[in-house]
């Protein structure tokens, strides 16, 4: 009797629902961020997420986790430009940082778009060859056979039967909890610090029109996300090895678009662009300044391409990026939640 | 072409009167945004692809086409006005919503339709709008603040031949020196509808009356740089204010 009055308790524990803690400058300028219905936020499960995502477990040789890529320290991306499988291969892709997720509210991640939702982007690094090269049977069998995995699932999931759906839900909670949003511009947003004149103007580099006119795509102080999720080929190349977007939808109008990133955390983020091609802020400044390449599907916002591009003054370049900085969110990278 | 089958319901309300006045009909109505280029619609396929020629002869295509619209209201006969409180981004990019369905019901009856391009002054405030934030459609303060009315963005050929941006932001005109506000707004008013049913009423958006009358729009002297531009803005709101809107069809 005892075994059975054991499984009845098992059965009857509910998770504990909890809410996202929103910043408040979310609060006022931005919509909910998106929780699907069928995968509520609960302490059990974001507790088994955050455990999956540091646990080797997940890949074929039980040496990768998704932090070995994803590193909290680096804003969860890694600092090198492509990153090394289980096998050694390097990928092609420079690593993405993790945070606001569930703010990308048209849901379409990677640098090309390709997964739609969190949930989904979790399936494909388990099994990507040059990844985690291992596939969901194995990892399914592995967590099955662990000492504490299958009262984990039972306790998040009323279920210790584990399969990819459960794995890949519990770290979309987690990943839904990484959230920036206090950075020493969001501060100045709430009026509780001031920004110095060169991060001052800075921000109007960034945002007039006639000088950097970044804000079009890169959010602005109404849309503290820096990001609008979008695609677009911001002028890096004449002609692309890597299609981007345009390999996901097949249109050749999209070829060498990509998401832009957030400009949050670039202090601990580099390399940047979706192939790690820049080392530094200046690089990437330079390169919209006067490095902007003519191509078929270039953004109509590369409005300078003929002449190179924006052509900031050395002044205007230096407090662009030290206003960059101000974006950089100490207390995310620091954490203690999001630490292995 | 994308054709788009609307199953309308239709509500009866029946009467239990004993008396047989007919009841009257109480019906919902949605707004349909369709764009045309001087008559030739412009559909999500045509973006990037498609070659137009505007009034002064420069060929161009469009990358993306984005404009508000707000203020929505029914004026009946009697001038009684049902006025709408929401506003719609449209976005031709997203060709699933393109429809505006209005939040109440009306009675049916001879109306006349008005509604606002952009936002006039009072409604148009910097970071009021938390959707409109979340899809980056703000202007920054330092070029007067509030919202975009329209992205129209896209490549034209310059005089030789050559593929240069556009940017044809519309937006509420500003003069930094003077710190002055002009609003651009555009309030369009379409002639009287008999609206009997549940009725989908289609707006239609000519993009080419942006480039023309009164004023006729070189690309080759303006093409980018536009939200700090007063004169530019001004220019922008008369030539939107001269048949760039119309009503279109009428379902119901
Ligand atoms: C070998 C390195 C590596 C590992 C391991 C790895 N990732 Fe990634 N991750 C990447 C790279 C590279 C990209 C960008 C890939 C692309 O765009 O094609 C990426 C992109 C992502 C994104 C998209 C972010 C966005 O904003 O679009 C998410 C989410 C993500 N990874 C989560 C995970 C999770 C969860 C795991 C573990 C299950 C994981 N990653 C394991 C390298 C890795
Ligand atoms: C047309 C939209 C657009 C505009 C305008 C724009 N960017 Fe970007 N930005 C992008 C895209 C898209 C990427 C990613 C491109 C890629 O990797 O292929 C990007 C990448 C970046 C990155 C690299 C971030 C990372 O994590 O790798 C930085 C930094 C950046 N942009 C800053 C700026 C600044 C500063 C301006 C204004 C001078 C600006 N951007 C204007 C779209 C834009």
């Amino acid at each position: 009797m005892g075994c059975s009055s054991k499984e009845e308790i098992e059965n009857v524990y509910t998770p504990v629902q909890v809410s996202l803690k929103i910043p408040e400058i979310f609060q006022q300028k931005l919509i909910a961020p998106i929780i699907p219905t069928n995968n509520p936020l609960t302490e059990e499960g974001i507790a088994l997420g955050k455990k999956l995502f540091f646990d080797p477990i997940l890949s074929k040789d039980n040496t990768q986790s998704c932090a070995s890529c994803h590193n909290p320290k680096k804003a969860f991306t890694n600092n090198t430009r492509f990153s090394e499988g289980v096998d050694g291969k390097l990928g092609t892709r420079n690593s993405m940082p993790l945070f606001n997720l569930a703010w990308n509210f048209d849901e379409r991640f990677m640098w090309d778009g390709k997964d739609f939702s969190i949930e989904h982007q979790a399936f494909s690094p388990v099994r990507n060859p040059i990844e985690m090269h291992s596939n969901w049977k194995n990892v399914a069998e592995k967590l099955q056979e662990h000492t504490e995995y299958p009262t984990l699932f039972q306790q998040a999931f009323g279920t210790s039967k584990i399969d990819s759906t459960h794995v890949t839900k519990a770290i979309a909670q987690f990943e839904r909890t990484l959230i920036s949003g206090s950075s020493k511009f969001d501060q100045y947003l709430l009026g509780k610090t001031e920004l110095t004149p060169e991060e001052l103007n800075g921000f109007n580099v960034f945002m007039d029109e006639a000088r950097g006119d970044c804000f079009h795509c890169h959010g602005s102080d109404n849309n503290p996300l820096w990001t609008d999720n979008q695609f677009h080929n911001n002028g890096l190349d004449e002609t692309f090895n890597d299609l981007g977007l345009g390999a996901v939808t097949g249109d050749p109008n999209d070829n060498g678009k990509f998401k832009s990133p957030s400009l949050r955390n670039l202090a601990f983020t580099a390399p940047y662009m979706h192939d790690g091609r820049f080392t530094t802020l200046d690089e990437v400044i330079n390169h919209y300044s006067e490095g902007l390449k003519q191509s078929l599907t270039i953004d109509p916002l590369m409005k300078k391409v003929n002449q190179g591009g924006v052509q900031l003054s050395d002044k205007d370049k230096a407090d662009l990026k030290t206003f960059l900085l101000s974006l950089s969110d100490n207390n995310f990278i620091n954490n203690p939640d999001f630490q292995q | 072409m994308k054709k788009i089958i609307l199953s309308i319901f239709s509500l009866v309300i029946l009467s239990c009167s004993s008396d047989n006045d007919e009841p009257i009909k109480e019906i919902s109505v949605k707004l349909k945004f369709t764009q045309n280029w001087d008559g030739t619609i412009i559909e999500r396929s045509d973006l990037e692809n498609t070659e137009f020629t505007n009034k002064t002869g420069s060929k161009l295509t469009i990358s993306r086409l984005r404009y508000l619209i707000s203020r929505v209201s029914l004026v009946n006969g009697a001038s009684d006005t049902t006025k709408f409180d929401s506003y719609k981004l449209v976005d031709i990019n997203k060709p699933d919503n393109l429809t505006l369905a209005l939040p109440e019901k009306i009675s049916e009856g001879s109306y006349k339709l008005l509604f606002t391009f952009g936002f006039i002054d009072k409604d148009n405030i910097s970071s009021a709008y938390t959707d409109l934030n979340s899809v980056d459609w703000n202007v920054p303060d330092m070029m007067g603040g509030g919202y975009h009315f329209m992205q129209l963005d896209g490549q034209y050929k310059d005089t030789l031949g050559i593929k240069n941006p556009y940017n044809f932001h519309a937006v509420r005109a500003y003069n930094s020196e003077k710190d002055s506000i002009f609003d651009t707004s555009i309030s369009i008013e379409t002639g009287s509808i008999l609206l009997k049913n549940n009725a989908t009423i289609e707006i239609k958006m000519n993009a080419a009356g942006w480039f023309k009358s009164p004023n006729d729009w070189n690309l080759n002297e303006k093409s980018v740089d536009l939200m700090g531009d007063f004169e530019a803005q001004k220019d922008i709101s008369e030539n939107g204010k001269s048949g760039v809107f119309s009503l279109g069809t009428i379902t119901q």
